[in-house]
């Protein structure tokens, strides 16, 4: 396995050396000789500063690397080399690649835009594989089985489809992501893109110790790729990529308090955590909170599981908008009503709060919080700031 | 922290001074601003007073928000007074002075030598504006006519940030300067700017490219300089314009660039090998090499020009008294005072050039000089990597520092490019093989046509790799008011 970090580069074609980022950086990780200007990995902290002044645009550049490119090499280019293709990476000790297709790259960092800043895995995370299989080298996996999680007459058709990796190695962790290629042209004439689906079961599968993993997919009306996997009978073959994301993941504490906040297939991580939780920490209790959103008890997947698990081990807190009889309710309308549990946690350094689903929710959320944290006399930005920066913050939405 | 960074708008004039609290300095400004914008309708761009414009404004001096981009129509565009925030405990880096605390107000013996700096940067700044006047009419795309507007209200900036330290500091005389900013002309006959390279009009936008690069590098080196001063607003404001300068640096180096890359496609299209084959190369509709290197020449040897003489004692006098320093003095490992050092000038006698060892205190403005021609060096390699690229042979290289000179030691000496002595009737006639003639302006001139579709690019100009602001290849950076 290839141990690699994300390394910030100057395209020396584009750059016209006029140093206003070596004077703008606050920690001077930016140098130059007479022909080019160039970061220093062992200094840089990615604190992008540097971006925003830079009159050429040249300044935003990143590859992948496995050994980053000294000064002296970016003092003797004349242009920019070529992203290597790595597949089976693993990150370096900063942790922050989420994957290495620019295009994969992009989805994720617009999932995790709601942070509101760059963010970190948390400290006592498992370490992640990320992209051991790249779009263009996908693996085949086969669907062991596809079950429709809400009820027949639900405006929601959700799937739990379970996907058996064979003989091939597919490691992950909970919170991440896994790509899928639907079969066929896409509009431009290419081939389809891969789609990206958080994965739902824990590390070891779906039981313990079965090479699996499961999704929980929707069916869009038109989905190109959600419908073909809503269809997909039980012994298919499907084109898998990933694993992806390198934030997004539990901590392996059993201090930590876990606040999760999710709508519908936003539920899949989380369903992972619980899972993961209840293998290795079993005896633990009271410290995972779910706030789950839903339009109706049918259409929430997992419900009927969800029911089992004692509310001492998870604390869940439903949230259903269209339920007939019964008045409007939505996530940040549960988290309000539970502020008397939420607020203490807010101050405590080993709480997690982590939100997955739609980005319509994040306003609410947001608002919630702030709310919440100002009737204790706290700041919600800060503390939000703080938890975000270590490792204790996350949002993946879309 | 913020409060020093953040531009304020309470103000008809942004500003991050506090200037709503400096009655006096405010009503100043406010009494020469419509001049000002009468100055900007007169003599800035002709026409394209209406089009809304994709510029850049800071709307703060700290990294985040220094560049916001929207549409502005020019005359609209909110010139501000932006100072770098001050560095606390800053001290005055070279000379007599120094390791004193920077001033903050002027030192009343440094008064006079102070403010002639300030105007002669000062008048420079409106004067690039007067001459890029009638560019606009045959910008070669959208995308580079926005660039040369930014160029231009970021050079009327300029303007505002001397005419600030005139105004808050030098009383009744800064006022008075304030105000002749506004009046020379360039080019005018009684009233012209004070630098010869500043009253010669900017005939096309080759010329343009190779101003921007060469003329306003030249201007870069001074405010460097001029960054390094004792007196800290003039430091801070100049460390300010360094950042806008760098875009100015920007539209030069990728313009040339551009200009020579759809020559070299050009010329490989064609199965052209030869780059002297000027005919058959400019029948393509693109300037070929041979005229980019005469168009090099002449503004590389105009800017020199703009050093001044090799050994000043102005030069000395403004380094020892700390108003002026060196090019990143902070970086240099010396004493800063240069009691005894000597600097390497060179010397023209009895037909010979000469090198000759001087004190280094006299020598300012030619290690300015040298620094500069390093700085210019750096584009000229990318551009003959353009070239390489494509597999053509030939090279450009800045030409030896006696050619072409009319002030300085070299003056009016017959030297060749390569830096060879010959006589007074060789070089006049073989001047053509090294600069432009009339027929070189005159060809460049007949490609000179306006392009006015979003992403479309006149035939003699390549499109940039990467837009401005990220933005795609066919965005509309200008929107024409009559379109």
């Amino acid at each position: 396995m290839t141990t690699a970090t994300k390394q910030h580069l100057i395209d020396p074609e584009l750059c016209i050396r006029c140093y206003t980022c070596e004077e703008i950086c606050p920690i001077d990780a930016i140098t130059h000789n007479d022909d080019n200007v160039a970061v220093d990995a062992s200094i840089c902290d990615n604190c992008m500063d540097c971006i925003l002044p830079c009159p050429t645009g040249s300044i935003d550049e990143w590859r992948v690397v496995e050994t980053p490119y000294s000064l002296d090499e970016q003092f003797e280019w004349m242009e920019l080399p070529e992203q290597e293709d790595f597949t089976n990476v693993s990150n370096g000790s900063e942790g922050t690649i989420e994957a290495i297709d620019e295009s994969i790259t992009a989805l994720l960092n617009e999932a995790h835009q709601g942070a509101g800043g760059k963010s970190n895995a948390p400290a006592s995370a498992s370490k992640p594989a990320i992209n051991l299989y790249s779009p263009n080298h996908p693996v085949e996996a086969t669907v062991q089985g596809n079950f429709r999680l809400t009820e027949q007459g639900a405006d929601a058709d959700i799937r739990h489809i379970i996907l058996n990796l064979g003989a091939n190695k597919f490691p992950l962790l909970e919170g991440q992501t896994v790509g899928i290629t639907p079969p066929g042209i896409a509009k431009n004439g290419k081939p389809h893109m891969p789609r990206l689906y958080s994965v739902s079961s824990p590390r070891d599968g779906e039981r313990p110790n079965t090479n699996n993993l499961s999704l929980t997919v929707k069916r869009e009306e038109q989905g190109i790729c959600s419908n073909y996997i809503c269809d997909l009978e039980k012994g298919a073959k499907v084109q898998l990529c990933g694993p992806f994301g390198s934030t997004f993941l539990m901590p392996d504490d059993p201090q930590a308090k876990l606040i999760m906040i999710c709508t519908g297939t936003g539920s899949a991580p989380f369903r992972g955590f619980t899972m993961r939780h209840q293998r290795v920490m079993p005896e633990i209790n009271g410290v995972m909170h779910l706030f789950f959103g839903a339009r109706t008890a049918d259409s929430l997947p997992y419900f009927g599981p969800l029911k089992k698990v004692p509310q001492h081990f998870l604390t869940k807190h439903f949230a259903l908008s269209r339920e007939p009889d019964t008045p409007k309710q939505y996530v940040q309308d549960r988290l309000w009503a539970a502020q008397d549990s939420i607020a203490p946690m807010l101050a405590e350094p080993t709480t997690y709060i982590y939100l997955c689903g739609l980005k319509a929710m994040e306003d609410g959320v947001e608002e919630a919080l702030t709310k919440i944290a100002a009737a204790t006399g706290q700041n919600w930005l800060e503390i939000r700031d703080t938890m975000r920066e270590t490792g204790r913050y996350h949002v993946e939405t879309y | 922290m913020a409060g020093i960074m953040d531009v304020s708008y309470d103000t008809q004039i942004p500003n991050n001074i506090g200037l709503s609290s400096d009655r006096r300095v405010l009503k100043a400004l406010e009494k020469w601003h419509p001049g000002y914008i009468d100055w900007w309708k007169g003599s800035g761009p002709d026409g394209f007073l209406e089009d809304l414009v994709y510029l850049r404004t800071a709307v703060s001096v700290d990294p985040k928000g220094w560049a916001k981009f929207d549409y502005v129509k020019m005359p609209d565009y909110r010139w501000g007074i932006l100072l770098a925030p001050q560095v606390e405990g800053r001290i005055i880096p070279c000379g007599q002075h120094l390791g004193e605390p920077a001033w903050q107000e002027v030192p009343g013996e440094y008064r006079s030598l102070m403010r002639r700096l300030i105007v002669i940067q000062g008048d420079t700044e409106p004067a690039s504006v007067e001459q890029q006047r009638f560019l606009g009419k045959t910008a070669p795309s959208l995308y580079d006519m926005r660039n040369l507007f930014q160029v231009n209200v970021e050079e009327g900036r300029h303007l505002w940030a001397m005419v600030y330290l005139l105004q808050k500091y030098f009383g009744a005389d800064g006022r008075e300067e304030a105000n002749e900013l506004l009046k020379r002309q360039s080019g005018s006959e009684e009233k012209p700017r004070m630098l010869g390279a500043f009253n010669e009009e900017t005939p096309d936008w080759l010329s343009f490219f190779m101003f921007t690069y060469f003329t306003d590098r030249d201007g870069k080196m001074q405010l460097e300089a001029l960054a390094q001063s004792g007196f800290d607003p003039l430091s801070r404001t100049c460390r300010f314009m360094l950042t806008e300068e760098a875009h100015h640096m920007f539209v030069g180096e990728t313009g040339v660039g551009r200009t020579i890359q759809r020559t070299c496609e050009a010329m490989n299209a064609a199965g052209i090998t030869d780059p002297y084959d000027i005919d058959k190369i400019r029948a393509l509709g693109v300037i070929d090499l041979p005229t980019i290197r005469k168009k090099m020449n002449l503004h590389y040897t105009l800017s020199l020009d703009l050093f001044g003489r090799e050994v000043s004692t102005n030069a000395a006098n403004a380094f020892n008294a700390g108003i002026k320093g060196r090019y990143q003095e902070v970086k240099i490992d010396d004493d800063h005072q240069l009691q005894d050092a000597t600097y390497a000038v060179s010397e023209f006698t009895g037909g010979q050039i000469l090198v000759k060892d001087v004190p280094a205190l006299t020598a300012i403005n030619m290690r300015l000089r040298d620094d500069y021609s390093r700085d210019a060096a750096g584009g000229v390699k990318r551009w003959n990597a353009i070239i390489k690229k494509h597999g053509i042979d030939f090279a450009l290289e800045l030409p030896h520092e006696g050619f072409h000179r009319k002030i300085g030691v070299f003056e009016g000496a017959p030297i060749t490019p390569d830096g060879l002595v010959i006589t007074s009737d060789e070089w006049a006639a073989r001047r053509d093989e090294w600069l432009p003639s009339k027929a070189d302006g005159d060809f460049i001139q007949s490609l000179m046509v306006a392009v006015h579709g979003p992403g479309e690019y006149a035939g003699w100009i390549a499109p940039p790799r990467v837009g401005i602001d990220n933005k795609p290849g066919d965005y509309e950076y200008v929107k024409l008011y009559m379109a």
